[in-house]
């Protein structure tokens, strides 16, 4: 379980609150480098949180994050995006009156050589060529780089945001529940999406309520259970009601 | 045999279905681009009054002085753009453009008597910074304290035009320089094209490809498109929008300039619906009220509609006040139309 290995990102003792509401006590986590980590757990385990937590959108109230072994207080996205993390959120967070290309580049804009560029010019040709070959490598379906993205199907948006979040992560893309939304043939595009990114050598957090989907995918399994990590599984040496069993407090491990 | 016949009678209504489908949409897809649309309607009103008129429309004095009445708005309306691009509002210009051009006129007094060209550019300065201050303090109340641009700009509309008339007792000031009024005011380039024009044509020719071709225009777009995924990605989402409503005073501060040289006072009563027609213009034009979705050329020609019908129809000795129902029923079909396309838009 990588007990050899360094971790590439350590969530330590995390507590919030909001409110009366204890979403997360005393919570860990942890991701090696170039693994799949599936996170589950029920509704109100406190997955969301924890990914805004590890994403930088919100601050934990106590507890640790570590990175590579080294403390590091993500204070927002920008903190983690400059450590290599990127996150795909449920919303996908996509200008949808934008090209696939300028959300792509949203934010990392390239501009034009010389007086142009200083003058905040794009370079929108070099942004569609980038595109077209990220969606290319990742083999992303999405026909066009020049149509706004309002007008594609729920699939391609995934596409465009995972592709994105591919594109600019070199360590980690953590993912809430990325095929949520989807039919069957546009989850399965999805998943080999994500499989071609860890072939690239990116670690994935993928949160996800599909069993055969997780077992499919990862490498490795972490439960969440009201606000705690209960149980640690390697896929390979598991299966469906062990996964089930954690997530709803019938199994338990003592050195989760 | 009866079931080959009906499978191939399934066939083609499928394919029947499919083609009237594609039909209708490609009608719906012409009915949708909006600028298009309003710029054919502003080539209709054009021929229709020079078909009715053709020797007092059509003449070059005529459209000159179209293209005139047109200028001032013009400039407020680009201004208005950037800022329902982001999805906000600038009830204020109006009120910028004449506590700009009131403080303009009182610098300008203190300097030579006010004449002369230091005078001018003195002036100037002082209008565009007039503008910019209360550009900044509708920006910084819309991004640090939080509040809706709509009641921001409506406190500001109202105090900005009274600190204006404190300054003034109330009453016009005149102190023009001639040189203003000679050039910007009436002057011509070879003595054909308004300088007051050129200005504007100018100022929108810029607004376009900042908003086409750069980061800030980018920016401006994406904030309107959905403001929680530029900040996401790390966009300074409130610095942008304090430079968006500073662009907006800026440019009523010019145009305060522009009122100054044309009209030769400070035109403290003229400007209470600047904020309306320029709002109107550009939702007529297909800039999206949503914010998001935006056209330069399509705030040109959503200028020129009004003072276009206003012209033709005193011309054709109708009633001008129908110029005001005509382009009120416009704006509500600009918006049905922008809400039909968004709906078509979320369905997918």
């Amino acid at each position: 379980m990588g007990e050899t290995t360094e971790a590439l990102l350590q969530a330590r003792g995390i507590f919030k609150n909001f409110g009366h509401v204890r979403a997360l006590r005393g919570c860990d986590f942890d991701v090696y480098p170039g693994e799949v980590v599936a996170m589950i757990g029920d509704n109100g385990a406190g997955k969301s949180t924890l990914v805004k937590i590890l994403a930088g959108v919100q601050p934990p109230d106590e507890g640790e994050i570590l990175f590579e072994g080294r403390p590091v207080t993500l204070s927002d996205p920008t903190a983690a995006q400059r450590l290599g993390i990127e996150t795909v959120y449920q919303d996908l967070a996509l200008a949808p009156d934008l090209d696939p290309a300028a959300n792509l580049f949203l934010g990392r804009e390239l501009v034009k050589p010389g007086i142009l560029g200083r003058l905040g010019f794009l370079d929108t040709a070099t942004m569609h060529e980038k595109t077209r070959t990220a969606f290319k490598n990742l083999g992303a379906g999405v026909q066009s780089e020049t149509d706004s993205v309002a007008s594609m199907s729920g699939g391609q948006r995934q596409s465009i945001a995972v592709s994105r979040a591919a594109t600019w992560a070199n360590r980690l893309v953590i993912m809430d529940e990325p095929t949520a939304a989807l039919g069957v043939v546009q989850s399965k595009a999805v998943i080999e999406l994500i499989k071609r990114v860890r072939d690239q050598g990116i670690a994935i957090v993928i949160i996800s309520h599909n069993m055969p989907e997780v077992l499919e995918v990862s490498d490795r399994v972490e439960v969440l259970r009201l606000g705690k990590r209960v149980a640690r599984f390697r896929t390979a040496e598991t299966d469906m009601d062990a996964l089930v069993g954690a997530m709803t407090g019938a199994l338990v491990q003592e050195d989760a | 045999m009866a079931e080959l016949t009906e499978q191939e009678q399934a066939v083609a209504d499928r394919e029947a279905e499919a083609e009237s489908d594609s039909s209708r949409k490609g009608w719906k897809q012409a009915l949708t681009d909006s600028t298009a649309f309003i710029f054919l309607a502003l080539l209709g009103m054009l021929i229709a009054f020079t078909v009715l008129r053709p020797e007092a429309f059509a003449s070059v004095n005529n459209l000159r002085n179209i293209a005139i009445a047109a200028s001032i708005l013009l400039v407020l309306s680009i201004g208005q753009t950037f800022v329902i691009t982001t999805a906000g509002i600038d009830i204020s210009v109006g009120s910028m453009l004449v506590f700009s051009g009131v403080v303009a006129s009182m610098v300008m007094a203190e300097v030579n008597g006010g004449q002369g060209w230091t005078a001018v550019f003195v002036g100037t300065a002082a209008a565009v910074l007039a503008g910019a201050f209360w550009g900044l303090v509708n920006g910084l109340l819309i991004t640090k304290a939080q509040l809706p641009p709509l009641i921001v700009t409506l406190g500001t509309f109202g105090g900005v035009l009274g600190f204006a008339k404190v300054l003034t007792g109330g009453i016009n000031l005149r102190t023009v320089p001639d040189e203003l009024v000679n050039t910007l005011g009436i002057g011509r380039l070879f003595g054909v094209i308004p300088w007051i024009v050129i200005l504007a044509l100018l100022i929108t020719t810029i607004a376009g490809i900042v908003m086409r071709f750069t980061r800030f225009g980018r920016y401006t777009i994406a904030i309107g498109s959905s403001e929680e995924a530029a900040r996401r990605v790390g966009i300074n989402v409130d610095r942008h929008l304090l430079k968006v409503y500073l662009v907006s005073g800026v440019l009523s501060g010019i145009a305060g300039m522009m009122s100054l040289a044309r009209f030769t006072n400070t035109t403290i009563q003229g400007h209470d619906t600047d904020n309306l027609q320029s709002i109107a213009a550009v939702v007529i034009g297909g800039t999206s009220l949503f914010g998001g979705i935006a056209t330069m050329f399509g705030t040109l020609v959503g200028v020129f509609i009004p003072t276009t019908l206003q012209n033709g129809f005193v011309i054709l000795r109708i009633q001008p006040f129908w110029q005001e129902v005509a382009v009120g029923a416009v704006l509500i079909i600009a918006v049905y139309v922008d809400q039909l396309k968004r709906r078509a838009r979320d369905r997918l």
